[in-house]
């Protein structure tokens, strides 16, 4: 069989070359690895060897032809017995047509999005269930004693789970979530780690690559920017680059936005920057309720999952259902107070805010519709658009900086899916585009307030 | 106090060791102030004292000259107070006030003054590490004498960013000291359980970096050790580790659970190796002072703190037109 030489690509970006100098003849016997041509390209000349052994029958192009395109063939490899005349010269190639492109969008009905969120939104259909059955018992308690208790549950039920940080172990927990897991566990499952986000993480990813189920707590969020790149490039793509073979079961968690007084480099709310990232799973609880379910469901889940807490939500009490193994799923928001004029979405602390203002705006007869996402990867925009479709109007709360906030995200969405529906531009309340200050006046004006929020509501509504 | 060693003989003058103890007893004064302030809620967040460990800065600052350069974590105020920064501007910072050093807007653990040279005031842990480096790197680019100390705890010497500054400090010859203020501690995190090194300074020799380990409790030790290292960087054989074994004698920040060590531990740090009471030592038994001598430097500190504290008490907040500023240059 006669074999086709052709022009290679010897640069990920070269398009054509001159083929500048031929090393071989026809008739010549050529060995695999052989250097056969030189060829040029603007950037550089690069010699080219030959692949199959073979007879040269027939050289296509000739010295000094420039604009050779890549893959073009250049010259005939022959058997013995073969005549390189049998080989059919092809003529070179013009770049293949394209494929038309599929169906143009003009069939498509109006209230369908042009534009998708693909990573973001939840396969299915919504989940509309109520997060426990009628009737379940309730008890009253902490977001760190939820968090706290879904980690020894899940401990408890799953050998592979372990929790791994600083501070986790012999101190308790800087923050005491992890009190009294190490006299449970032992420190095989209860890993105190040196001061060494960046190394820890990646430990911990490998650990999940094989086959264990770490948590892992940042001290606080800020100090996992030391350990970003193993979040984001280790653990988020590798399923990915991997064509779906290895997976990374972890969870990162850990206090995340503003705490009191801490300044700016211990003050930053995360939410928007994993939320970008394809890959990972992102959950930010507000009440006790949701802490427990959602770090239950995210320990079992077979991602990498970003868990955003807040310090000071952790001393708040809620109430939680007293039940065997109580879960929630993620992608399914939480209506805390149903409304007819106009939609507030928050999540995680920025709920204080949304809920504090629904109770000022009802006193001032404005009916609001409180949403927490919950989750925001993946984020349920079905209830928000449901939502807007019956109140015409939206406020978006988060504790992040503006540009580029979950809040832009959603209003943009909701002009996706419910511009026909919006009486008003959604607005988002975010903090303050400036980094933390530390002065207590200034602190206040930095972050997102209730009044803020109040007075958005009410400039959607006109009032 | 009976346990205390005796003083050795030492041949500091007078001046010197009547300076070091001023500095020092400023340091600890200062602390103790800040403390009470913040327990009155006049100081906000987070806040680590110094108190322990004051003969660390204070001796290397007396083997500085100007232009030399030093950055620290958010462990800083003994730092700026040896550099010569007004006790006034960095307890009006503690306070979040318009007269302080960042005019309220970095707080405790970020402070600044370009005029004494120094850089921070970090509060993520070992991240100035490789910026002391790029100090340096900027004095030996421009040809100056100028070198940098670079503070870091224990605890940071784990962080990996301090090898990469290892590395390339040596590769380029960078007039840095690094500075490890081992006070045993990382939070409640003691050395032993955070690594199995025999010693911080040694991880140097990897890198071809000299070191040593010094008593950082000892002013004079420290201040001899420093001056080696800076004439070594100064000569162009920089870099240089300086392990200083040292102690604080308080909570890692106001909030600490103390129970990772016991009291009578600090309690024989404080009995045994006090770096104050060492001086003062010195100062009595050589007869180089009097109680009374030493009594009325105490009241002259009372005197420079308790106006700090005025200071910072009175300023005012920050402007809130001072939330946009500062943004860009
Ligand atoms: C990257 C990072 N991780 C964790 C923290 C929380 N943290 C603040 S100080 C500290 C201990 C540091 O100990 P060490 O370096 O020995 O300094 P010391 O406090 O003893 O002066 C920790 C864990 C942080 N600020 N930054
Ligand atoms: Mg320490």
């Amino acid at each position: 069989m006669a074999t086709q030489v052709l022009m290679p690509a010897l640069s990920p970006t070269m398009e054509e070359g001159t083929l500048a100098k031929w090393l071989v003849k026809e008739g010549d016997e050529g060995k695999s690895g052989q250097i056969i041509a030189e060829i040029e390209t603007d950037k550089a000349t690069m010699e080219f060897e030959a692949v199959d052994e073979g007879t040269v029958g027939k050289l296509l192009v000739a010295e000094g032809t420039a604009g050779v395109k890549v893959n073009t063939p250049i010259a005939v490899l022959v058997e013995e017995g073969e005549s390189a005349d049998e080989v059919q010269a092809p003529v070179p190639t013009q770049k293949e047509k394209q494929p038309e492109p599929a169906e143009a969008s003009e069939g498509k009905a109006v209230d369908e999005p042009l534009v998708s969120s693909p990573g973001a939104s939840v396969p299915g259909k919504r989940d509309r269930s109520p997060d426990w059955p009628e009737g379940t018992q309730m008890k009253s308690m902490t977001v760190r004693e939820a968090l706290r208790e879904a980690m020894a549950e899940e401990m408890r039920g799953d050998e592979h789970v372990f929790l791994m940080g600083e501070e986790v172990g012999e101190y308790q927990g800087a923050y005491k979530i992890s009190q009294g897991l190490l006299d449970e566990f032992g420190d095989r499952r209860v890993v105190d780690t040196p001061i060494t986000e960046h190394g820890f993480a990646g430990i911990a990813v490998g650990a999940a690559f094989g086959g264990l189920r770490p948590i892992v707590e940042f001290m606080t969020f800020n100090f996992a920017m030391q350990a970003i790149d193993q979040i984001i490039n280790s653990a988020a793509k590798t399923l990915y680059m991997s064509g779906g073979q290895m997976g990374c079961p972890i969870v990162f968690r850990g206090p995340n936005g503003a705490a009191a007084r801490v300044g700016a480099q211990h003050s930053q709310d995360y939410a928007a920057w994993y939320a970008q990232i394809p890959g990972l799973k992102v959950v930010m609880p507000y009440s006790a309720a949701d802490a427990k379910g959602l770090l239950k469901s995210a320990i079992r889940d077979p991602n990498p999952v970003i868990f955003l807490e807040n310090e000071i939500l952790y001393g708040r009490s809620f109430d939680v259902p007293v039940m065997d193994d109580f879960t929630i799923p993620f992608g399914k928001a939480r209506i805390w107070r149903e409304g007819t004029d106009v939609t507030i979405v928050s999540f995680g602390i920025g709920m204080t805010y949304a809920l504090e203002a629904a109770d000022k705006l009802a006193d001032e007869g404005i009916s609001a519709e409180v949403i927490d996402l919950r989750t925001l990867r993946p984020i349920d925009y079905d209830t928000v658009i449901e939502s807007v479709k019956k109140t015409n109007r939206c406020i978006t709360v988060e504790e992040g900086w503006p540009v580029g906030s979950i809040g832009n995200h959603l209003a943009a969405t909701i002009m996706q899916q419910a511009f026909d529906w919006l009486d008003a531009p959604v607005l988002n309340l975010t903090g303050k585009d400036v980094p933390m200050p530390y002065a207590a006046n200034l602190e206040k004006h930095a972050l997102v307030t209730t009044a803020e929020v109040v007075e958005a509501a009410k400039s959607v509504c006109y009032r | 106090m009976a346990t205390r060693k005796s003083p050795e003989q030492s041949n500091a003058s007078k001046e010197e060791l009547v300076r070091y103890y001023r500095e020092m007893l400023l340091i600890r004064r200062f602390e103790e102030k800040a403390g009470q302030l913040y327990g009155m809620g006049l100081i906000g967040g987070f806040c680590h004292l110094y108190i322990g460990q004051e003969a660390v800065v204070v001796g290397l600052e007396a083997a500085a000259k100007e232009g030399d350069k030093r950055i620290t974590s958010y462990r800083d105020h003994g730092h700026m107070l040896a550099c010569g920064m007004d006790a006034k501007g960095v307890m009006a910072e503690l306070t979040g006030r318009e007269g302080g050093y960042s005019k309220g807007k970095g707080g405790s653990m970020h402070m600044f003054s370009k005029e004494k040279h120094f850089y921070g005031g970090h509060g993520i842990v070992g991240a100035q590490v490789p910026l002391g480096a790029g100090l340096a790197f900027a004095d030996r680019y421009l040809g100056n004498d100028n070198v940098t100390f670079t503070y870091f705890g224990d605890g940071a010497a784990n962080q990996g960013q301090v090898y990469e500054a290892y590395n390339m400090a040596k590769l380029w010859s960078l007039p840095v000291i690094f500075v490890i203020e081992n006070n045993q501690y990382a939070m409640g995190t003691s050395v032993k359980r955070s690594t199995k090194s025999p010693s911080l300074w040694e991880r140097g020799a990897a890198y071809g970096i000299k070191g040593e380990s010094v008593d950082g409790m000892d002013v004079l030790a420290v201040k001899a050790a420093g001056e080696k290292a800076v004439a070594a960087c100064r000569a162009g054989q920089g870099p240089y580790i300086l392990e200083m074994m040292t102690y604080r004698y308080r909570g890692h920040s106001m909030s600490d659970p103390a129970k990772y060590r016991t009291r009578e531990e600090v309690q024989r740090m404080r009995d045994e190796k006090d770096a104050i009471e060492h001086v003062r030592d010195l100062l009595i038994q050589g007869n180089l002072a009097t109680d009374d001598d030493l009594k009325a430097i105490d009241k002259e500190i009372k005197a420079v703190v308790n106006e700090a504290a005025d200071f910072a008490k009175e300023s005012p907040e920050p402007a809130l037109e001072e939330l946009w500023t500062d943004i860009y240059a």
